[in-house]
């Protein structure tokens, strides 16, 4: 038997360390994982409150917020690769342009 | 007390994969940590009786988004990154800010949700109760997000795609 302040605990430190991640990380790429953190501490604390209420939605929940993940980094990796293509760097202190 | 047990291991890997993709400077460590989070995270959701948002999270999280996320790294041949110093005031009172903040959200949640337990598998979440609220009271928004797949999957064709081959296609 584990409290279920635990989990939501657990997601919150999850979550501290993706905004963490977003605003120390230089690389695109790495901040893009961090949203990705961000939406997995998310998850975590939909699926305890779940739990806590006996409601299923909060699953169903859970399940669409993976979907909406899964097309956002479709999308998102495809802008990287086309900002990678017209400046040639990662680094987002150098892609502070809105038009080149 | 297994339950606590596991709980707990998972939770520390899940903690040490979360610090280690801040710490790590290359991209591919931090993905590669990213993945050990998403897996301990199965585990736990495993631990609160949801199976199906488990393996959901297995195939399509540390599956798909993560092979994505390598090929693109591999694809532009991403290396360390640059680290540029921050300001003196952030750090003055960005860190004791953040650290209040945290301690004050953790308090509210332990406080609030009381010494309420969860046994280990509480709540059904099989594939097949998931599978049947999806398609009876939750359709519309699975329709919908069929269609959104859609857009993403055609935006992505698109914003992937070499502008030269498009203006070629265009004058010819």
């Amino acid at each position: 038997m584990v409290p279920i302040s635990y989990y939501l605990v657990l997601s919150g430190i999850l979550f501290a360390c993706g905004v963490t991640g977003f605003l120390i990380k230089r690389n695109i790429i790495s901040i893009f994982m961090s949203i990705e953190l961000m939406l997995n501490g998310v998850n975590l604390s939909f699926v305890a409150f779940a739990a806590q209420w006996h409601a299923l939605s909060g699953q169903i929940f859970v399940f669409f917020v993976m979907v909406v993940a899964a097309a956002e980094a479709a999308v998102g990796l495809a802008i990287i690769i086309a900002v990678y293509r017209t400046r040639e760097t990662l680094n987002i202190d150098q892609v502070d342009l809105l038009k080149l | 007390m297994t339950h606590l047990i596991i709980f707990l291991f998972f939770g520390a890997l899940c903690l040490a994969g979360a610090v280690n993709l801040l710490v790590q400077r290359h991209p591919i460590n931090s993905a590669l940590s990213l993945v050990v989070v998403m897996g301990s995270l199965a585990v736990e959701y495993l631990l609160l009786g949801a199976e199906f948002v488990a393996a959901v999270q297995v195939i399509v999280y540390a599956g798909a988004v993560m092979v994505l996320f390598v090929f693109v790294i591999m694809l532009l041949n991403a290396g360390e990154e640059v680290r540029t110093k921050g300001s003196r005031v952030a750090m003055l009172f960005g860190i004791p800010g953040m650290l209040v903040g945290s301690a004050l959200v953790g308090w509210v949640l332990i406080e609030r949700t009381g010494s309420q337990t969860v046994a280990a598998g509480a709540l059904p979440g099989a594939p097949r109760t998931i599978g049947w609220l999806l398609f009876h009271n939750f359709l519309l928004p699975f329709e919908v997000t069929s269609i959104l797949v859609l857009i993403a999957i055609m935006g992505a064709v698109v914003l992937a795609s070499h502008p030269d081959t498009d203006s070629g296609k265009k004058k010819s």
